[in-house]
């Protein structure tokens, strides 16, 4: 009897040191991931803001107060004012697609909508050379009518939209795939009209994966440099969205107003961070609702 | 219900926003024109932007804008063939404007004959920034080829000003050899060994040099290594100008197509000659680029005696400077595969 005892108390501390590391060991890991996070981006943080500060508050307000510094965030919220909603009505229509019915084609069209998240985003600005540039496949008719595409509002809109296409629909395929279409067809059987089934049913259990596709693709549609870059022809005050503008002010010395902008876009990405754990935690507390009904 | 007020408010506040940027645009109904440049000329049309605006609405009693655009300056050839709507172009050398006219119809083959000085109102040099004391000696070109000296110069594959300070070495190694181009050749192989790092443009290397503290000296344009100078603290680097350099020409030009389509020839072509004015030639001054107007350049004696050979002297013109030395295959190509195939 006695020596089954220690065998099984030695299984059991042999089965615990396999799944749980020495106290040692965790504290190493812990302080480790710390030092690396810190390192790159709590200090790069920190240094945004005391170089943004560096000649005081009214110098950091003064930054925000030129012509072309306002143009530029007015600009990029228009840019995001445009390419969010219209991805958001994408990003919904394509996941409800993928996701509740069986068409020819369906792979193909998931591989497309993540491809800009595959191409480099200079890539995704010269597309749009290529086909609307002066010398691309579509420039001559284009000059012929007088429409500016590129290196006006037209094509920095239309190169944030394209890198900005995946994320509220990779966001909802999964979550609606899991949810199958049950409690669809039942709204229908109910007697539900196809918008009711939509506003009522659908719209209720995919919000909270919504809005957090929303604020990513906010998120990059503000941030986004490299496609933006190649579209924009850098005109002051006028096709220069806020990264673009903040690389302007460095490359002219003028590091406390660059980083005063780009404090603002910081302040953005950590506005969108609190929010998006935030609606995290409401997600978690509402699936943890439904399965205990 | 929260979602609802959440979404009430953003639609608001994007509406708000929405109607404030309409409105914005309306505002601004007199003439606009576009200058597309390249990027040490940010500062310099900064302050003759605002000047010729002064002097037009005296003169005309319209109001003129001027939007800028700046980047290196073959990228923004290239943008302005790509459809960029300039007015007029004031780039770093004759050949990107070359360029353009070659590419498109967007304007003559003879442009460079419009305006007076071939078509360039200020000049520069290409000149040395060492660092404080000149530890490592640097007084001329041939300094530049002493083992264990780094030298700082960007791409001239990219660069406008790569391609001055490339052809400024080749020219004072002709000199020096009384015109043997294989023992230029040869120098410019020296040189480029002890180059760490070939930036795209002219701003990078300045950076390079002034914010990460690489190489022992950089090779750039005068006004941009006297304005780095300034700007950056005389404490932490001296000037250095060599005893020869090479007369840099930045040149300007209308886009006939955009001012003819737009209907803005007449403030455009007033800007350019504007350029050549007392004023115009006192900004540019002051900004560091050798006035044309002698009664200007006498008042100026920041500039350094040197003796300035000029593109023509040794090279013919940009055509063929590009041709035998940045084209595909060129000399550059050929130095650095050699200096790819012996370890450094």
């Amino acid at each position: 009897m006695n020596s089954v005892t220690i065998i099984a108390d030695k299984d059991v501390q042999w089965k615990e040191s396999l799944t749980t590391e020495s106290t040692l060991v965790r504290r190493l890991l812990i302080s480790a991931a710390f030092l690396y996070l810190t390192l790159f981006l709590f200090i790069p943080l920190v240094a945004i803001f005391t170089e943004a500060l560096k000649h005081g508050l009214s110098g950091y307000i003064d930054s925000f107060l030129n012509e072309d510094a306002l143009a530029a965030i007015r600009l990029t919220l228009l840019v995001a004012a445009v390419a969010v909603p219209l991805n958001a009505v994408f990003g919904v229509a394509a996941a409800w697609a993928i996701a509740k019915f069986e068409f020819v084609g369906k792979q193909a069209l998931i591989t497309l909508i993540d491809m800009p998240l595959a191409v480099s985003p200079v890539i995704s600005g010269l597309i749009y050379v290529l086909l609307f540039g002066a010398q691309g496949w579509l420039g001559p008719w284009l000059a012929e009518h007088d429409i500016k595409i590129i290196f006006a509002l037209p094509g920095i809109l239309l190169a944030t939209i394209f890198v900005t296409v995946p994320f509220v629909a990779r966001e909802l395929i999964p979550l609606m795939q899991s949810q199958g279409r049950e409690e669809e067809e039942a709204a229908i059987t109910l007697g539900a009209s196809g918008w009711q089934m939509f506003v009522r049913v659908t719209l209720p259990n995919i919000k909270w994966s919504l809005l957090y596709g929303v604020i990513l693709c906010n998120a990059r549609a503000m941030g986004e440099f490299g496609a933006v870059s190649v579209v924009s022809g850098h005109i002051r005050g006028l096709t220069n969205t806020m990264p673009l503008h903040v690389e302007i002010l460095y490359n002219e010395y003028n590091a406390v107003s660059a980083f005063a902008v780009a404090s603002l876009l910081t302040l953005l990405a950590i506005v969108t961070l609190s929010a998006k754990t935030l609606i995290e935690r409401k997600t978690a507390s509402a699936t943890r609702l439904k399965s205990q009904r | 219900m929260r979602i609802k007020q959440v979404a009430s408010v953003s639609i608001t506040v994007l509406l708000t926003g929405f109607l404030w940027w309409v409105s914005s645009i309306h505002a601004a109904e007199p003439v606009v024109i576009l200058n597309v440049s390249y990027d040490p000329t940010r500062e310099l049309y900064q302050e003759f932007n605002a000047a010729f605006a002064r002097h037009w609405l005296a003169k005309t009693g319209q109001k003129a804008t001027i939007k800028q655009s700046h980047g290196g300056s073959s990228k923004q050839a290239r943008a302005v063939i790509d459809g960029l709507e300039a007015d007029v172009v004031t780039l770093a050398l004759a050949y990107d404007i070359d360029a353009i006219s070659e590419k498109t119809s967007l304007l003559p083959g003879n442009w460079q004959t419009r305006f007076p000085h071939n078509s360039a109102p200020y000049t520069s040099t290409i000149a040395f920034l060492v660092r404080k004391g000149n530890p490592k000696n640097i007084t001329d070109w041939s300094d530049l080829v002493k083992p264990g000296v780094s030298v700082i110069t960007p791409n001239p594959k990219t660069s406008g000003v790569a391609r001055w300070n490339y052809l400024a070495a080749w020219g004072y190694a002709l000199k020096q050899s009384g015109g043997d181009d294989a023992k230029a050749k040869e120098f410019i192989t020296q040189l480029f060994k002890n180059v760490p790092v070939l930036d795209s443009g002219a701003r990078g290397a300045t950076t390079t040099f002034v914010e990460r503290g690489i190489g022992d000296v950089l090779i750039n344009w005068e006004n941009e290594i006297l304005l780095g100078g300034e700007d950056l603290g005389k404490d932490r680097f001296d000037i250095v100008v060599p005893p020869i350099s090479i007369l840099a020409e930045p040149t300007v030009s209308l886009v006939d197509k955009v001012v003819d389509k737009r209907g803005t020839r007449t403030v455009a072509q007033a800007y350019l000659e504007y350029l050549y004015s007392e004023e115009g030639q006192e900004i540019a001054a002051r900004h560091y680029y050798r006035p044309r107007l002698s009664s200007v350049a006498t008042r100026h004696t920041k500039f350094p005696k040197l003796e300035l050979f000029t593109l023509q002297e040794f090279f013919g013109d940009w055509q063929k400077a590009n041709k035998i030395h940045f084209a595909d295959g060129g000399t550059f190509d050929q130095v650095y595969l050699q200096l790819s195939k012996t370890p450094r």
